[in-house]
């Protein structure tokens, strides 16, 4: 069971609820929780995981076998990128806009094109009070996070419980962490930024296929035109935590919300059943 | 001409209501909404849209049935694992090309993406340039260089002092590009330990980019004591921390009115960001 934890907008308390929920659920099996907001990892300040082990991320970039090269320009020509340059008697790479694609050493017609590793980014794993930790960092400077995401995503256990907390935004790196998902939470206030996130977060899950529900956060502020919206859309809020400054203290101090009130406990193990029945359902009518 | 861009290394600490203020405090200025992945300006400024154009960037691949002997090839070489079963998932293409060069049958074209809209609006403090990045996209750095671009030919061509940017989250390809040939970035941090964690980040991108950065720490009250950390690492870093910010339940209700906190003079939070907008702009007018 693959749940991701996402919202549109960034600090709605998405990691606040994948730490809560992963360590309510350590009786009910393995645990896993990734961290893929690889741009800026705040899980593991919540959990304080002990590291056992890392291993560097890399992308393959061109590196030109001059003897070899006949300055024919076919890779500048074919990289979609403009990540290659052929100047007389000279091939220009620029690593950092390379996607790593491998399109220019496939197609060089002389077999001049070899492939190095440029490091991106860090992946790290360890375990933190019977859940297993893992998490990505991208290197300061670097512009793509998605090849960060996808090596934190091969960490994954198969068959256990594994959350996964997502990048915030709608674009490819949030893509790149929920695919795969059994099911996206997605994390909101009731304010009208809430809302207006809420709305494309749910457009792209949809576009996913990816069964989704609500927690809304900070319940008590704002208006109440995020429960309209998701009654109007059939989503299911599945969770509600209020706006108290207790929370927000606990937070703000990296204890999680479990440890700190552990009456949240029961919430969130009667979160993780009430998305077990919807994915059931789901998979069901699916099959039909 | 002089830009400041906002920014926070993660959504949600209040980066978009200071930009709404500073909007209705400064004048000759034109507004630009950097965050394009999930857009929120536009709901404090309540924008007439004046312009609406397509934002047509990066291209996927699309095979013709007719032609596809199902050779299996593309989906052998695609590193993006984007085509099964002679099929393109368009989401997870990147366009790199390689599978329109390779395919023996002539089969795969590669098409130009509609991936956003970007406006030009009019709003009661000035001009504003915004723009949604449509669902699951990617190339959302060189939306931002456009709008940038774009703010950039509205204040050269209306004679206006100043560009005021709302910078996306996070550390990578559009903060990067929001960033790039700015004069100053003012950080905006929460005072929780993940608050402090992510300004670590986001300061080391303007440096990387050679950004002059001042901070301010927002609901500085929520933990005292990690405001004082966020004091000291500003200090050692040489960073002005220019302003703090009380938590005030009147940001919510200005949001739920869509109206930057300003507009509430009385307001604690408001006397506090009409210093703050003091100091970012005396620093922008020394900036060079
Ligand atoms: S690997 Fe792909 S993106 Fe990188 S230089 Fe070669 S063709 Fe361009
Ligand atoms: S264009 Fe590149 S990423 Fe897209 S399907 Fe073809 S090989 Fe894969």
């Amino acid at each position: 069971m693959i749940i991701s934890v996402a919202s549109g907008k960034g600090g709605t308390g998405k990691t606040l609820v994948a730490t809560s929920l992963a360590l309510s659920l350590k009786e009910r099996g393995r645990v896993q929780l990734l961290d893929c907001d690889v741009e800026e990892p705040n899980a593991h300040i919540l959990l304080k995981p002990a590291f056992v082990g890392s291993e560097a991320v890399f992308i393959p970039v061109p590196k030109i076998d001059e003897s070899k090269c006949t300055y024919c320009g076919e890779c500048a020509r074919i990289c979609a990128y403009h990540a290659i340059a052929v100047v007389p008697r000279h091939v220009l790479t620029f690593p950092e806009l390379c996607h790593g694609c491998g399109a220019c050493s496939y197609l060089c017609p002389e077999k001049a094109i070899l492939e190095e590793g440029r490091q991106t980014g860090i992946v790290e794993w360890g375990h933190s009070d019977g859940v297993e930790f893992v998490h990505g960092k991208l290197s300061v400077g670097e512009a793509m996070p998605s090849p960060v995401i996808r090596k934190v995503k091969e960490h994954a256990n198969g068959g256990g419980i594994v959350i996964i907390d997502v990048p915030p935004g709608t674009s490819c790196p949030v893509v790149e962490a929920v695919r795969g998902s059994d099911f996206c939470l997605l994390v909101t206030e009731p304010t009208p930024f809430g809302l207006n996130d809420l709305v494309l977060a749910v457009g792209t899950v949809r576009e996913l296929g990816i069964p989704c529900g609500v927690v809304l956060n900070r319940a008590g502020v704002g208006d109440n035109k995020v429960e309209r919206y998701c009654h109007d859309e059939n989503l299911t809020i599945l969770l509600t935590i209020p706006l108290d400054v207790e929370i927000a203290r606990l937070y703000s101090r990296g204890v999680t919300l479990v440890e700190g009130l552990p009456a949240w406990k029961m919430a969130f193990v009667r979160l993780f059943d009430r998305i077990g029945d919807i994915a059931n359902e789901r998979s069901g009518s699916a099959k039909r | 001409m002089k830009e400041v861009v906002v920014l926070s290394g993660k959504g949600g600490t209040g980066k978009t209501c200071i930009v709404g203020c500073f909007a209705a405090l400064a004048d000759s200025k034109v507004l630009v909404d950097c965050d394009v992945d999930a857009a929120d300006l536009h709901l404090l400024l309540n924008p007439l849209i004046q312009e609406n154009h397509e934002f047509r960037s990066g291209q996927v691949a699309v095979i013709d049935d007719q032609r596809c002997t199902k050779c299996g090839l593309c989906q052998e070489l695609c590193r993006f694992e984007a085509i099964k079963d002679s099929q393109v998932d368009p989401i997870a293409c990147e366009g790199c090309a390689l599978c329109f060069h390779i395919c023996p049958d002539e089969a795969i074209t590669m098409e130009e993406r509609l991936s956003g809209q970007w406006f030009i609006s009019d709003t009661k403090y000035g001009p504003l340039v915004h723009a949604r990045l449509a669902i699951a996209q990617e190339n959302s750095g060189k939306l931002v260089a456009l709008v940038r671009q774009q703010a950039r030919q509205i204040a050269e061509r209306d004679g206006l002092d100043y560009i005021i940017s709302d910078g996306p989250p996070g550390i990578g390809c559009p903060v990067i590009s929001s960033l790039s040939g700015a004069n100053v970035a003012l950080l905006v941090a929460e005072p929780t330990l993940s608050g402090i964690h992510d300004l670590e980040r986001v300061l080391a991108v303007c440096r990387c980019f050679g950004v002059p950065a001042l901070a301010c720490i927002n609901k500085y009250d929520l933990n005292e004591d990690n405001t004082h950390h966020i004091e000291d690492f500003c200090r050692r870093e040489n960073i002005e921390v220019v302003s703090k910010l009380p938590f005030d339940n009147t940001v919510t209700e200005a949001l739920a009115k869509h109206l930057p906190v300003v507009e509430y003079p009385e307001s604690g939070v408001a006397q506090g960001i009409r210093e703050l907008w003091h100091s970012v702009y005396n620093l922008l007018t020394q900036a060079n």
